[in-house]
Protein backbone atom coordinates (compact mmCIF):
# COMPACT_ATOMS: atom_id res chain seq x y z
CA UNK A 1 0.00 0.00 0.00
CA UNK A 2 1.69 3.29 -0.77
CA UNK A 3 0.18 6.76 0.06
CA UNK A 4 0.79 9.81 -2.46
CA UNK A 5 1.68 12.77 -0.38
CA UNK A 6 -1.07 15.06 -2.27
CA UNK A 7 -3.39 12.07 -1.65
CA UNK A 8 -2.43 12.93 2.39
CA UNK A 9 -3.74 16.50 1.49
CA UNK A 10 -7.09 15.39 0.32
CA UNK A 11 -7.42 12.63 3.14
CA UNK A 12 -6.59 15.68 6.07
CA UNK A 13 -9.22 18.23 4.35
CA UNK A 14 -12.00 15.54 4.13
CA UNK A 15 -11.26 14.04 7.71
CA UNK A 16 -11.26 17.51 9.22
CA UNK A 17 -14.76 18.01 7.96
CA UNK A 18 -16.13 14.42 8.45
CA UNK A 19 -14.69 14.27 11.84
CA UNK A 20 -14.99 17.66 13.19
CA UNK A 21 -11.70 18.23 13.89
CA UNK A 22 -9.58 21.42 14.58
CA UNK A 23 -7.11 22.47 11.92
CA UNK A 24 -4.75 25.63 11.38
CA UNK A 25 -3.07 26.08 8.65
CA UNK A 26 0.51 26.17 10.49
CA UNK A 27 -0.65 22.83 11.76
CA UNK A 28 -0.96 20.96 8.56
CA UNK A 29 2.67 19.90 7.62
CA UNK A 30 3.10 18.47 11.36
CA UNK A 31 -0.20 16.44 10.62
CA UNK A 32 0.85 15.13 7.33
CA UNK A 33 4.22 14.16 8.46
CA UNK A 34 2.78 12.26 11.30
CA UNK A 35 0.07 10.87 9.11
CA UNK A 36 2.30 9.81 6.60
CA UNK A 37 4.34 8.01 9.15
CA UNK A 38 1.43 6.17 10.43
CA UNK A 39 0.03 5.04 7.21
CA UNK A 40 3.83 3.85 6.59
CA UNK A 41 4.27 1.49 9.58
CA UNK A 42 0.21 0.34 9.07
CA UNK A 43 1.68 -0.74 5.29
CA UNK A 44 4.31 -2.78 7.02
CA UNK A 45 1.28 -4.25 8.83
CA UNK A 46 -0.92 -4.67 5.91
CA UNK A 47 1.93 -5.85 3.52
CA UNK A 48 1.77 -8.97 5.65
CA UNK A 49 -0.22 -11.42 4.69
CA UNK A 50 -2.41 -13.55 7.62
CA UNK A 51 -5.05 -16.33 7.22
CA UNK A 52 -8.30 -15.04 7.37
CA UNK A 53 -9.49 -16.82 10.61
CA UNK A 54 -6.88 -14.83 12.15
CA UNK A 55 -8.61 -13.43 15.19
CA UNK A 56 -7.72 -9.70 16.49
CA UNK A 57 -5.54 -9.97 19.65
CA UNK A 58 -8.09 -8.53 21.74
CA UNK A 59 -11.02 -11.29 22.29
CA UNK A 60 -14.24 -9.83 24.10
CA UNK A 61 -15.90 -12.44 26.65
CA UNK A 62 -19.47 -12.22 27.85
CA UNK B 1 19.31 7.01 63.47
CA UNK B 2 21.95 5.39 61.83
CA UNK B 3 20.30 4.60 58.96
CA UNK B 4 20.59 7.28 56.20
CA UNK B 5 16.84 7.45 54.78
CA UNK B 6 18.04 8.76 51.37
CA UNK B 7 20.19 6.25 50.14
CA UNK B 8 18.79 3.15 51.80
CA UNK B 9 16.69 1.14 49.72
CA UNK B 10 13.06 0.28 50.57
CA UNK B 11 14.05 -2.62 51.88
CA UNK B 12 16.54 -1.40 54.54
CA UNK B 13 14.10 1.82 55.89
CA UNK B 14 11.13 -0.97 55.72
CA UNK B 15 13.83 -3.02 58.09
CA UNK B 16 14.72 0.14 60.14
CA UNK B 17 11.20 0.96 60.89
CA UNK B 18 10.38 -2.36 62.34
CA UNK B 19 12.97 -2.67 64.10
CA UNK B 20 12.20 0.76 65.79
CA UNK B 21 15.71 2.34 65.10
CA UNK B 22 14.21 4.97 62.91
CA UNK B 23 10.64 6.40 63.03
CA UNK B 24 8.61 6.72 59.71
CA UNK B 25 8.16 10.27 60.67
CA UNK B 26 12.00 10.59 60.18
CA UNK B 27 12.22 8.64 56.88
CA UNK B 28 9.61 11.12 55.57
CA UNK B 29 11.13 14.34 57.24
CA UNK B 30 14.14 13.49 55.36
CA UNK B 31 12.71 12.57 52.08
CA UNK B 32 10.17 15.83 52.11
CA UNK B 33 13.62 18.29 52.67
CA UNK B 34 15.32 16.46 49.93
CA UNK B 35 12.49 17.04 47.57
CA UNK B 36 11.92 20.44 48.80
CA UNK B 37 15.87 21.09 48.04
CA UNK B 38 17.70 18.53 45.26
CA UNK B 39 13.80 18.05 43.83
CA UNK B 40 13.75 21.74 42.70
CA UNK B 41 16.55 21.01 40.22
CA UNK B 42 15.36 17.20 38.75
CA UNK B 43 11.95 18.50 38.44
CA UNK B 44 10.76 15.81 38.84
CA UNK B 45 7.61 16.76 41.41
CA UNK B 46 4.45 18.42 40.22
CA UNK B 47 2.91 18.00 43.84
CA UNK B 48 4.25 17.07 47.26
CA UNK B 49 1.50 15.38 49.43
CA UNK B 50 3.63 16.77 52.59
CA UNK B 51 0.45 16.60 55.01
CA UNK B 52 -1.03 13.39 53.95
CA UNK B 53 2.52 11.91 54.25
CA UNK B 54 3.28 13.11 57.58
CA UNK B 55 -0.01 11.86 58.96
CA UNK B 56 0.58 8.28 57.35
CA UNK B 57 3.80 7.84 58.88
CA UNK B 58 2.58 9.83 62.34
CA UNK B 59 -0.20 6.40 62.32
CA UNK B 60 2.76 4.11 61.47
CA UNK B 61 4.80 5.33 64.26
CA UNK B 62 1.86 5.16 66.76
CA UNK B 63 1.13 1.67 66.05
CA UNK B 64 4.67 0.70 66.41
CA UNK B 65 4.44 2.45 69.53
CA UNK B 66 1.67 0.47 70.88
CA UNK B 67 2.60 -2.93 69.24
CA UNK B 68 6.26 -3.17 70.01
CA UNK B 69 8.95 -4.65 67.54
CA UNK B 70 7.00 -7.58 66.67
CA UNK B 71 3.89 -5.79 65.42
CA UNK B 72 2.51 -5.92 62.29
CA UNK B 73 3.63 -2.90 59.89
CA UNK B 74 3.68 -3.89 56.60
CA UNK B 75 6.83 -5.22 54.32
CA UNK B 76 7.14 -1.72 53.49
CA UNK B 77 6.44 -0.06 56.49
CA UNK B 78 7.36 3.83 56.34
CA UNK B 79 8.87 3.66 53.20
CA UNK B 80 8.08 6.60 50.86
CA UNK B 81 6.80 6.50 47.31
CA UNK B 82 5.77 8.86 44.87
CA UNK B 83 3.80 8.36 41.72
CA UNK B 84 3.36 9.18 38.20
CA UNK B 85 1.15 12.01 38.19
CA UNK B 86 -1.79 9.73 35.95
CA UNK B 87 -2.29 7.74 39.14
CA UNK B 88 -5.11 9.07 41.30
CA UNK B 89 -4.31 10.73 44.36
CA UNK B 90 -7.13 11.70 46.60
CA UNK B 91 -7.13 15.28 46.96
CA UNK B 92 -5.27 15.99 43.81
CA UNK B 93 -6.08 16.53 40.43
CA UNK B 94 -4.67 14.09 37.74
CA UNK B 95 -3.31 15.94 35.27
CA UNK B 96 -1.49 12.76 33.12
CA UNK B 97 1.28 15.96 32.39
CA UNK B 98 -1.73 18.03 30.84
CA UNK B 99 -2.80 21.67 31.24
CA UNK B 100 -6.41 20.28 30.33
CA UNK B 101 -7.06 18.30 33.20
CA UNK B 102 -5.73 20.97 35.81
CA UNK B 103 -9.13 21.95 35.44
CA UNK B 104 -10.68 18.32 36.55
CA UNK B 105 -11.72 17.72 40.20
CA UNK B 106 -9.54 16.34 42.39
CA UNK B 107 -9.55 12.80 42.88
CA UNK B 108 -11.68 11.08 45.46
CA UNK B 109 -10.31 7.66 45.57
CA UNK B 110 -6.21 6.54 45.39
CA UNK B 111 -5.23 4.06 42.66
CA UNK B 112 -5.80 0.66 43.32
CA UNK B 113 -1.65 0.52 43.50
CA UNK B 114 -1.38 3.28 45.71
CA UNK B 115 -3.83 1.84 48.20
CA UNK B 116 -1.73 -1.70 48.31
CA UNK B 117 1.91 0.03 48.55
CA UNK B 118 0.18 2.06 51.41
CA UNK B 119 -1.56 -0.92 52.73
CA UNK B 120 1.82 -2.68 52.94
CA UNK B 121 3.01 0.27 55.10
CA UNK B 122 4.16 2.43 52.18
CA UNK B 123 4.01 6.30 52.36
CA UNK B 124 2.85 8.40 49.26
CA UNK B 125 4.83 11.80 49.41
CA UNK B 126 3.90 13.12 45.56
CA UNK B 127 2.96 13.06 42.57
CA UNK B 128 5.77 12.99 39.39
CA UNK B 129 6.23 14.95 36.37
CA UNK B 130 5.72 12.90 32.83
CA UNK B 131 4.98 13.58 29.19
CA UNK B 132 1.78 15.06 28.15
CA UNK B 133 -0.88 11.95 27.92
CA UNK B 134 2.20 9.47 28.40
CA UNK B 135 2.69 9.86 24.32
CA UNK B 136 6.50 10.43 24.96
CA UNK B 137 9.46 8.88 25.24
CA UNK B 138 11.97 11.55 26.71
CA UNK B 139 10.39 13.23 29.84
CA UNK B 140 9.80 16.77 28.48
CA UNK B 141 6.98 18.57 29.08
CA UNK B 142 5.89 22.07 27.77
CA UNK B 143 3.93 22.65 30.99
CA UNK B 144 5.47 21.73 34.14
CA UNK B 145 9.23 21.70 32.23
CA UNK B 146 11.49 18.25 31.47
CA UNK B 147 12.52 15.79 34.18
CA UNK B 148 16.39 16.08 34.39
CA UNK B 149 18.31 13.25 34.48
CA UNK B 150 20.21 13.09 38.03
CA UNK B 151 23.58 11.71 36.14
CA UNK B 152 24.26 15.28 33.99
CA UNK B 153 20.67 17.56 34.51
CA UNK B 154 21.00 18.75 30.75
CA UNK B 155 19.99 15.42 29.39
CA UNK B 156 16.70 13.74 29.81
CA UNK B 157 15.49 11.42 31.70
CA UNK B 158 13.38 9.46 29.16
CA UNK B 159 9.99 9.55 29.06
CA UNK B 160 7.00 9.51 29.56
CA UNK B 161 7.73 8.32 33.35
CA UNK B 162 10.26 11.06 33.46
CA UNK B 163 9.83 12.30 36.98
CA UNK B 164 9.10 8.44 37.95
CA UNK B 165 12.83 7.60 36.76
CA UNK B 166 14.54 11.06 38.24
CA UNK B 167 12.72 11.00 41.30
CA UNK B 168 14.54 7.65 42.31
CA UNK B 169 17.73 7.77 40.52
CA UNK B 170 17.95 11.24 42.16
CA UNK B 171 17.66 9.45 45.64
CA UNK B 172 14.47 12.09 46.34
CA UNK B 173 12.40 8.89 46.73
CA UNK B 174 13.34 4.82 47.02
CA UNK B 175 10.41 3.47 45.39
CA UNK B 176 8.39 5.07 42.28
CA UNK B 177 5.23 3.72 40.05
CA UNK B 178 5.19 4.65 36.34
CA UNK B 179 3.16 3.82 33.44
CA UNK B 180 4.57 2.08 30.48
CA UNK B 181 2.16 1.72 26.96
CA UNK B 182 5.57 1.03 24.79
CA UNK B 183 8.27 1.59 26.97
CA UNK B 184 7.73 4.41 29.05
CA UNK B 185 9.15 2.87 32.23
CA UNK B 186 11.83 0.73 30.35
CA UNK B 187 13.37 4.04 29.06
CA UNK B 188 13.33 6.39 32.10
CA UNK B 189 15.01 3.75 33.69
CA UNK B 190 17.48 2.93 30.80
CA UNK B 191 18.52 6.46 31.14
CA UNK B 192 18.43 7.03 34.62
CA UNK B 193 20.22 4.36 35.40
CA UNK B 194 17.76 2.42 37.95
CA UNK B 195 16.19 -0.71 38.10
CA UNK B 196 12.69 -0.43 36.50
CA UNK B 197 9.77 -3.76 35.89
CA UNK B 198 6.71 -3.74 33.11
CA UNK B 199 4.96 -7.03 34.39
CA UNK B 200 3.03 -9.14 32.19
CA UNK B 201 -0.30 -6.68 30.31
CA UNK B 202 -3.32 -7.56 32.71
CA UNK B 203 -1.43 -8.69 35.68
CA UNK B 204 -1.30 -5.39 37.74
CA UNK B 205 -4.55 -3.50 38.54
CA UNK B 206 -4.78 0.24 36.17
CA UNK B 207 -7.68 1.18 37.96
CA UNK B 208 -7.70 5.06 38.81
CA UNK B 209 -5.75 6.03 36.42
CA UNK B 210 -5.77 7.81 33.56
CA UNK B 211 -5.46 5.97 30.28
CA UNK B 212 -3.59 6.70 27.18
CA UNK B 213 -4.08 3.30 25.28
CA UNK B 214 -6.07 0.67 26.57
CA UNK B 215 -4.39 -2.50 24.99
CA UNK B 216 -0.99 -1.75 25.76
CA UNK B 217 -1.07 0.35 29.07
CA UNK B 218 0.63 -1.33 31.97
CA UNK B 219 1.90 -0.18 35.73
CA UNK B 220 4.79 -1.51 37.16
CA UNK B 221 7.45 -0.22 39.60
CA UNK B 222 10.94 2.18 39.28
CA UNK B 223 13.95 1.24 42.07
CA UNK B 224 17.51 1.42 42.97
CA UNK B 225 17.64 -2.30 44.10
CA UNK B 226 16.00 -5.86 42.31
CA UNK B 227 14.43 -6.76 46.00
CA UNK B 228 12.69 -3.28 45.77
CA UNK B 229 11.49 -3.80 42.50
CA UNK B 230 10.16 -7.56 44.15
CA UNK B 231 8.59 -6.06 46.90
CA UNK B 232 6.35 -3.71 45.55
CA UNK B 233 5.36 -5.57 42.69
CA UNK B 234 4.32 -8.48 45.65
CA UNK B 235 2.59 -5.69 47.77
CA UNK B 236 0.26 -4.77 44.27
CA UNK B 237 -0.15 -8.03 42.96
CA UNK B 238 -3.78 -9.13 43.02
CA UNK B 239 -7.02 -9.12 41.05
CA UNK B 240 -8.73 -6.07 40.97
CA UNK B 241 -12.58 -5.35 39.56
CA UNK B 242 -11.83 -2.24 38.75
CA UNK B 243 -9.76 -2.97 36.12
CA UNK B 244 -11.61 -5.33 33.57
CA UNK B 245 -8.09 -5.99 31.89
CA UNK B 246 -6.97 -7.00 35.03
CA UNK B 247 -6.61 -11.00 35.83
CA UNK B 248 -8.23 -13.41 38.17
CA UNK B 249 -4.73 -14.87 38.94
CA UNK B 250 -3.74 -15.11 42.63
CA UNK B 251 -0.53 -13.51 43.54
CA UNK B 252 2.80 -15.17 42.98
CA UNK B 253 5.20 -13.72 45.21
CA UNK B 254 8.36 -13.03 43.71
CA UNK B 255 10.88 -11.93 46.19
CA UNK B 256 10.85 -15.42 48.29
CA UNK B 257 12.97 -16.90 45.14
CA UNK B 258 14.50 -13.83 43.77
CA UNK B 259 17.98 -15.15 44.95
CA UNK B 260 17.64 -18.89 43.51
CA UNK B 261 20.11 -18.16 40.88
CA UNK B 262 20.09 -18.87 37.17
CA UNK B 263 20.65 -22.20 37.40
CA UNK B 264 18.89 -24.51 34.85
CA UNK B 265 17.47 -21.08 32.93
CA UNK B 266 17.84 -20.89 29.10
CA UNK B 267 18.75 -17.52 28.76
CA UNK B 268 19.34 -16.45 24.89
CA UNK B 269 20.24 -12.88 23.16
CA UNK B 270 17.74 -11.45 20.81
CA UNK B 271 19.50 -10.84 17.45
CA UNK B 272 18.73 -9.01 14.41
CA UNK B 273 16.34 -6.11 15.06
CA UNK B 274 17.35 -5.88 18.33
CA UNK B 275 21.33 -5.32 17.59
CA UNK B 276 20.74 -2.83 14.22
CA UNK B 277 20.87 0.49 15.48
CA UNK B 278 22.59 0.26 18.85
CA UNK B 279 25.25 2.48 19.76
CA UNK B 280 28.39 0.91 20.95
CA UNK B 281 27.35 1.60 24.53
CA UNK B 282 24.13 -0.26 24.54
CA UNK B 283 25.40 -3.22 22.99
CA UNK B 284 28.19 -3.37 25.70
CA UNK B 285 25.86 -3.39 27.92
CA UNK B 286 24.44 -6.29 26.37
CA UNK B 287 27.62 -7.99 25.93
CA UNK B 288 28.33 -6.87 29.56
CA UNK B 289 25.57 -9.02 30.63
CA UNK B 290 25.40 -11.70 28.42
CA UNK B 291 29.07 -12.54 29.51
CA UNK B 292 27.46 -12.80 33.14
CA UNK B 293 25.13 -15.03 32.07
CA UNK B 294 27.32 -17.27 29.82
CA UNK B 295 24.56 -17.08 27.33
CA UNK B 296 25.71 -17.54 24.12
CA UNK B 297 22.65 -18.36 22.12
CA UNK B 298 21.16 -15.60 19.92
CA UNK B 299 17.53 -15.86 18.73
CA UNK B 300 15.82 -14.13 16.00
CA UNK B 301 12.18 -12.70 17.33
CA UNK B 302 10.64 -12.96 14.07
CA UNK B 303 8.95 -9.68 12.72
CA UNK B 304 9.94 -7.35 15.29
CA UNK B 305 10.19 -3.92 12.50
CA UNK B 306 6.15 -4.91 12.00
CA UNK B 307 5.41 -5.54 15.45
CA UNK B 308 7.06 -2.39 16.28
CA UNK B 309 4.71 -0.96 13.59
CA UNK B 310 1.38 -2.02 14.36
CA UNK B 311 1.84 -0.95 17.93
CA UNK B 312 2.59 2.74 16.01
CA UNK B 313 -0.48 2.62 14.66
CA UNK B 314 -2.46 1.34 17.49
CA UNK B 315 -1.15 3.57 19.85
CA UNK B 316 -1.65 6.74 17.31
CA UNK B 317 -5.27 5.75 16.66
CA UNK B 318 -6.55 4.30 20.54
CA UNK B 319 -5.09 8.06 21.52
CA UNK B 320 -6.84 9.59 19.30
CA UNK B 321 -10.15 7.90 20.25
CA UNK B 322 -9.39 8.56 23.88
CA UNK B 323 -8.94 12.32 23.21
CA UNK B 324 -11.39 12.73 20.53
CA UNK B 325 -13.70 15.00 22.30
CA UNK B 326 -10.50 17.12 23.67
CA UNK B 327 -9.04 17.50 20.11
CA UNK B 328 -12.24 19.27 18.83
CA UNK B 329 -12.80 21.52 21.74
CA UNK B 330 -9.50 21.87 23.71
CA UNK B 331 -6.77 21.47 20.31
CA UNK B 332 -5.16 24.46 21.90
CA UNK B 333 -4.34 23.57 25.09
CA UNK B 334 -2.23 20.71 24.04
CA UNK B 335 1.57 20.35 23.42
CA UNK B 336 1.63 20.96 19.80
CA UNK B 337 3.94 17.98 19.19
CA UNK B 338 1.51 15.32 20.91
CA UNK B 339 -1.68 17.36 19.82
CA UNK B 340 -0.53 16.91 15.56
CA UNK B 341 0.15 12.99 16.57
CA UNK B 342 -3.26 12.77 17.97
CA UNK B 343 -5.09 14.52 15.52
CA UNK B 344 -3.29 12.62 12.13
CA UNK B 345 -4.13 9.08 14.25
CA UNK B 346 -7.75 10.51 14.31
CA UNK B 347 -7.38 10.19 10.54
CA UNK B 348 -6.68 6.62 10.25
CA UNK B 349 -8.74 3.82 8.65
CA UNK B 350 -9.91 1.58 11.08
CA UNK B 351 -9.00 -1.04 8.80
CA UNK B 352 -5.67 -0.45 9.30
CA UNK B 353 -6.23 -0.83 13.52
CA UNK B 354 -8.18 -3.90 13.19
CA UNK B 355 -5.30 -5.77 10.73
CA UNK B 356 -3.00 -4.32 13.31
CA UNK B 357 -4.52 -6.15 15.91
CA UNK B 358 -4.76 -9.27 13.75
CA UNK B 359 -0.86 -8.62 13.25
CA UNK B 360 -0.48 -8.75 17.04
CA UNK B 361 -2.30 -12.16 17.66
CA UNK B 362 0.27 -13.63 15.24
CA UNK B 363 3.12 -12.16 16.52
CA UNK B 364 2.27 -13.61 19.83
CA UNK B 365 1.81 -17.12 18.60
CA UNK B 366 5.33 -17.14 17.24
CA UNK B 367 7.14 -15.33 19.87
CA UNK B 368 5.53 -18.14 22.87
CA UNK B 369 6.79 -20.58 20.62
CA UNK B 370 10.37 -19.17 21.31
CA UNK B 371 9.25 -19.68 25.00
CA UNK B 372 9.06 -22.90 24.61
CA UNK B 373 12.99 -23.91 23.77
CA UNK B 374 14.44 -20.63 25.82
CA UNK B 375 13.22 -18.74 29.65
CA UNK B 376 14.12 -15.48 29.11
CA UNK B 377 15.56 -13.11 26.35
CA UNK B 378 18.34 -10.35 26.68
CA UNK B 379 18.19 -7.27 24.73
CA UNK B 380 19.14 -3.27 24.61
CA UNK B 381 16.46 -0.76 26.64
CA UNK B 382 17.27 1.82 24.73
CA UNK B 383 19.49 2.67 21.89
CA UNK B 384 22.12 5.07 23.36
CA UNK B 385 22.48 6.88 26.80
CA UNK B 386 20.63 9.77 27.66
CA UNK B 387 19.99 12.52 24.96
CA UNK B 388 20.27 16.17 25.63
CA UNK B 389 16.81 18.02 26.88
CA UNK B 390 15.42 19.27 23.53
CA UNK B 391 17.74 16.87 21.08
CA UNK B 392 15.51 16.38 18.46
CA UNK B 393 17.09 13.75 16.21
CA UNK B 394 20.08 11.58 16.63
CA UNK B 395 22.13 9.14 14.21
CA UNK B 396 21.29 5.41 14.78
CA UNK B 397 23.07 3.17 12.35
CA UNK B 398 24.10 6.10 9.76
CA UNK B 399 20.69 7.23 9.92
CA UNK B 400 19.31 10.79 11.39
CA UNK B 401 16.21 10.08 13.32
CA UNK B 402 13.41 11.78 15.80
CA UNK B 403 14.54 11.00 18.97
CA UNK B 404 10.91 11.35 20.29
CA UNK B 405 9.76 7.84 18.14
CA UNK B 406 12.70 6.45 18.01
CA UNK B 407 14.63 6.07 21.74
CA UNK B 408 11.57 3.07 22.50
CA UNK B 409 12.86 1.09 19.13
CA UNK B 410 13.68 -1.87 21.49
CA UNK B 411 10.83 -1.40 24.03
CA UNK B 412 7.86 -1.46 21.42
CA UNK B 413 7.73 -4.80 19.99
CA UNK B 414 8.01 -6.47 23.49
CA UNK B 415 5.40 -4.68 25.48
CA UNK B 416 3.33 -4.83 22.32
CA UNK B 417 2.22 -8.68 23.25
CA UNK B 418 2.52 -7.81 26.92
CA UNK B 419 5.34 -9.61 27.87
CA UNK B 420 7.19 -8.93 31.85
CA UNK B 421 10.38 -7.16 31.57
CA UNK B 422 12.85 -6.46 34.07
CA UNK B 423 14.96 -3.35 32.82
CA UNK B 424 18.57 -3.80 34.29
CA UNK B 425 20.80 -0.67 34.42
CA UNK B 426 24.99 -1.17 33.56
CA UNK B 427 26.54 1.57 35.56
CA UNK B 428 28.84 2.56 32.30
CA UNK B 429 30.89 5.85 32.69
CA UNK B 430 29.79 8.64 32.09
CA UNK B 431 26.15 7.38 31.75
CA UNK B 432 24.53 4.23 32.65
CA UNK B 433 21.82 2.62 30.36
CA UNK B 434 20.21 -0.59 30.71
CA UNK B 435 19.33 -4.18 29.57
CA UNK B 436 16.35 -5.63 29.04
CA UNK B 437 15.74 -9.25 30.69
CA UNK B 438 12.71 -10.66 29.12
CA UNK B 439 10.46 -13.54 30.27
CA UNK B 440 7.36 -15.58 28.77
CA UNK B 441 3.61 -14.11 30.04
CA UNK B 442 3.56 -14.15 33.81
CA UNK B 443 7.24 -15.47 35.01
CA UNK B 444 8.05 -11.99 36.11
CA UNK B 445 9.95 -14.16 38.57
CA UNK B 446 12.56 -15.10 36.23
CA UNK B 447 12.95 -12.09 35.24
CA UNK B 448 13.44 -10.88 38.97
CA UNK B 449 15.49 -13.88 39.42
CA UNK B 450 17.80 -13.26 36.85
CA UNK B 451 18.27 -9.92 37.49
CA UNK B 452 19.14 -10.28 41.20
CA UNK B 453 22.32 -12.54 40.04
CA UNK B 454 23.57 -9.95 37.53
CA UNK B 455 23.21 -7.39 41.02
CA UNK B 456 25.04 -9.82 43.31
CA UNK B 457 27.79 -10.30 40.63
CA UNK B 458 28.45 -6.66 40.56
CA UNK B 459 27.23 -6.45 37.21
CA UNK B 460 24.00 -4.29 37.33
CA UNK B 461 23.45 -1.39 39.31
CA UNK B 462 22.13 2.20 39.92
CA UNK B 463 25.41 4.28 39.83
CA UNK B 464 25.49 6.49 43.49
CA UNK B 465 25.09 9.89 43.07
CA UNK B 466 27.43 12.36 44.65
CA UNK B 467 25.25 14.30 46.89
Amino acid sequence: MTTQPDALDGLIEAAVQALDLPLEPAWQPAIKANLAVTLRQAALVTDFPLPDDTEPAPVFQA
Amino acid sequence: MSLNPITASAAEIAGAVRAGSITASQVTEAVLAAIRTRGQTLNAFTAVTEERARAKAAALDARRAQSGALGALGPLAGVPFAVKNLFDVAGVPTLAGSKINREHPAATRDATLIERLEAAGGVLVGALNMGEYAYDFTGENVHDGPSRNPHDTLRMTGGSSGGSGGAVAGQLVPLSLGSDTNGSIRVPASLCGIFGLKPTYGRLSRARTFPFVASLDHLGPFARTVSDLALAYDAMQGHDPDDPVCVQRPAELTLPRIDEGIDGLKIAIAGGYFRKGAAPEALTALERVATALAARREIEIPEATRARAAAYVITATEGAALHLDRLRTRAHDFDPAVRDRLIAGAMVPATLVNKAQKFRRWYRARVLEIFTEVDVILAPATPCTAPLIGQQTFVLDGVELPVRANLGIYTQPISFIGLPVVVVPVPLKPLPIAVQIIAAPWREDMALRVARALERAGVVAAPALAI
